[in-house]
């Protein structure tokens, strides 16, 4: 590959900072560009939602006993499901905060779309581990240390109290930093708006930014120190996620390699789904020189990588139920895992994350919409099988054969799971049609630095000053 | 001015230059500071490098807030936690000790993120003054672009060395593209 300044071409076309701005903006300012893909995704985000509605409404009047969990399988759908979303998330916070402190500036282009998957993706994890106690209104004494009446607290030695307060912070930094970098691209919106109405909504939201030195000046000091902040937050988040299981004594849980192989999993689950809405959105609204193919590329890779930390998860985590000598550990890998009843899941497991993501070692692939689609999506499944055959796989048999006890989910174990996949699509569309999806400042620095590197490293070709676009 | 008070002659707020492109913006701005203008502020849609540098503005307060937030977190955290299980609800755990130091980390630590992050989030807010609706550079005409695609540059009217003409005179040098005397 030629080297280029600043890393092949991240933008293509003949762009300017109008049109950078254009391509962006008018999928606020101009409702028109949203057609009938877009009401029917955001039809089919509500409609599942209203079956979140359901399961939610009707676990809440009957109890969780609606759902298939037992004793000894007392979390299942619940947690596999808060893992699963929780991981999700961690994609954005990757590619916002630690992409930025590695200077990978082709970021820039993908930081807000999965800025707001974090966002959103979180919220639907925090519904879990809330409705999972199936009384959420007393939850609050379970959960929030308060000085009340019964003079309880919660136990701080829990790894599940330690949950409460990774999962709460990264809420709320991750509203936070995506809060921040949404503040200069509003004020943008507000300066372009026409509609009365939407002038004063944004005028109220962009907080009178008028982006002055001093407002950039401490902006970037305050936004490099969040994505500091954001980083080791983030490999905390799943590793404490991980002590949930790790710190226990379950065979099959008590491992000490999960938290690496929590967070690697996670980052491989969320760019998969980074992905699986990337492809889509700028095929449907003409974003091919914003997120091109290079940038797919790139994930792709980080999507290989990361599935080869945690594929070496999973034979650490064999190696280990054997070599540590304890029959318990190996049972419950051997027969649970290897052979019987649930086979199935771990073998599909291997399948969709072990083997299926190898296609991306192919250039081809990496370029082709449908193996990174057909990549994407077995990655999803994959990851949701991962915590499948962790969770309640492993609480079907431990140390007693009194406990060994299939687990069968119910009706409304899938339903409260589909139904936050409705909850996500329906956030996400309502998402791209009111707030940017690109973050417009960072795209216009971008473009700024790369026609200055070219005009100085490339003098003979200073004459076509737009951004590469060959290829 | 309707409730009976005499109207206060208010002066100018500042000169405005409107320019094309970021380099323009960052020459103009340190010929502007080697003329020896102090009070200004320029404007862009984007952090340009080196602005700060070419104005002669700098602010390290941010790093030093964070790091408060941090500390301040990093004690609330603990003391939370200490409180709790050494005094007001000691149960012996199997033994262990009330004060369970590896075990008091995880929240210890977020505690110290979410601090440090409200620091970084709410101290960006007040040094800068947001939110503030209104600001008198909003009067500049064609001002609306600068969140889009062009570049100002504001000598305030409070620098000691202002005088409308004389700074018209020196920005009109500077080769933009319009200058103007922006009212408050």
């Amino acid at each position: 590959m030629p080297k280029q300044p600043l890393n092949d071409v991240m933008i293509t076309g003949q762009q300017t900072y109008k049109s950078l701005d254009d391509s962006i903006s008018s999928l606020i300012l101009d409702q028109k560009r949203h057609k009938k893909p877009w009401w029917v995704m955001f039809a089919l985000g509500v409609s599942l939602l209203g079956l979140l509605g359901a399961s939610v409404t009707w676990l809440l009047y009957q109890g969780i006993g609606i759902w298939g969990n037992n004793i000894p399988v007392s979390w299942s759908f619940d947690i596999v499901n808060f893992v699963w979303w929780i991981g999700i998330g961690h994609a954005g916070t990757l590619i916002s905060a630690i992409l930025l402190l590695l200077r990978q500036s082709w970021r820039n282009s993908i930081n807000r779309f999965a800025e707001a998957m974090t966002v959103f993706a979180v919220m639907c994890a925090g519904m879990f581990p809330l409705l999972h106690t199936g009384r959420p209104w007393v939850a609050a004494y379970w959960l929030l240390p308060y000085p009340n009446i019964m003079a309880m607290w919660p136990q701080f030695r829990s790894p599940l109290m330690w949950d409460v307060f990774a999962v709460s912070t990264y809420l709320t930094v991750s509203v936070l930093f995506w809060f921040m970098g949404l503040i200069p691209d509003l004020a943008t919106l507000r300066d372009r708006a026409t509609n009365k109405l939407a002038k004063v909504g944004l005028g109220i939201a962009s907080m009178g930014w008028r982006g002055s030195n001093q407002h950039w000046h401490r902006y970037e000091q305050s936004y490099l120190l969040l994505a500091g902040l954001s980083t080791p937050l983030v490999l905390s988040v799943h590793s404490i996620v991980s002590f949930d299981f790790a710190v226990s004594i379950v065979p099959g849980w008590n491992v000490t390699v999960f938290p690496p192989y929590f967070v690697a999993g996670a980052v491989f689950a969320g760019f998969a789904m980074v992905m699986t809405f990337a492809i889509p959105i700028r095929k449907l609204y003409g974003l091919q020189d914003l997120i091109t193919d290079r940038h797919l590329d790139w994930m792709a890779k980080i999507l290989l990588a990361t599935g080869l930390i945690v594929f070496y998860g999973y034979v650490l985590e064999a190696f280990y139920a054997w070599y540590s000598g304890n029959v318990f550990e190996w049972n419950n890998t051997y027969y649970r895992r290897f052979v019987g009843p649930y086979a199935w899941a771990f073998w599909s497991l291997i399948l969709c994350n072990g083997i299926i993501p190898q296609l991306f070692w192919f250039p081809w692939a990496r370029r082709n919409t449908f193996t990174l689609l057909f990549v994407c999506t077995s990655v999803s499944i994959g990851m949701w099988l991962e915590r499948f055959v962790i969770i309640p796989m492993s609480l079907t048999s431990n140390y007693l054969p009194s406990s060994d006890k299939m687990y069968y989910p119910t009706f409304w174990d899938f339903g409260m799971y589909i139904g936050t996949i409705g909850l996500f699509i329906t956030l996400m569309f309502l998402f791209m049609r009111f707030l940017p999806i690109i973050n417009m400042f960072e795209m216009k620095d971008l473009l700024h630095k790369i026609n200055h590197a070219l005009q100085k490293h490339d003098e003979p070709h200073a004459e076509e000053a737009s951004v590469g676009g060959g290829e | 001015m309707s409730h009976g008070h005499e109207a206060v002659a208010v002066g100018p707020y500042a000169m405005v230059a409107e320019f094309l492109e970021a380099h323009e913006l960052v020459s103009a701005a340190e010929a502007a500071k080697n003329a020896g203008y102090k009070r200004m502020d320029a404007y862009s849609p984007f952090p340009i490098h080196g602005l700060s540098d070419a104005i002669g503005f700098q602010d390290k307060k941010i790093p030093w807030i964070v790091f408060a937030g941090g500390v301040i977190g990093a004690l609330t955290g603990y003391s939370l936690q200490y409180y709790v299980a050494v005094f007001d609800n000691s149960f012996n755990v199997g033994g262990k000790p009330l004060n369970s130091l590896p075990a008091f980390i995880p929240i210890t630590f977020e505690c110290t993120v979410l601090f440090a992050a409200f620091g970084a989030f709410f101290g960006m807010l007040a040094l800068n003054g947001l939110p503030k609706p209104y600001h008198s550079i909003f009067n500049a005409p064609g001002f609306d672009r600068a969140s889009h695609d062009r570049f100002f540059l504001a000598i305030e009217a409070t620098d000691e060395k202002y005088d409308a003409d004389s700074v018209k005179t020196f920005l009109e040098g500077l080769k933009p593209v319009s200058v103007n005397e922006v009212e408050p």
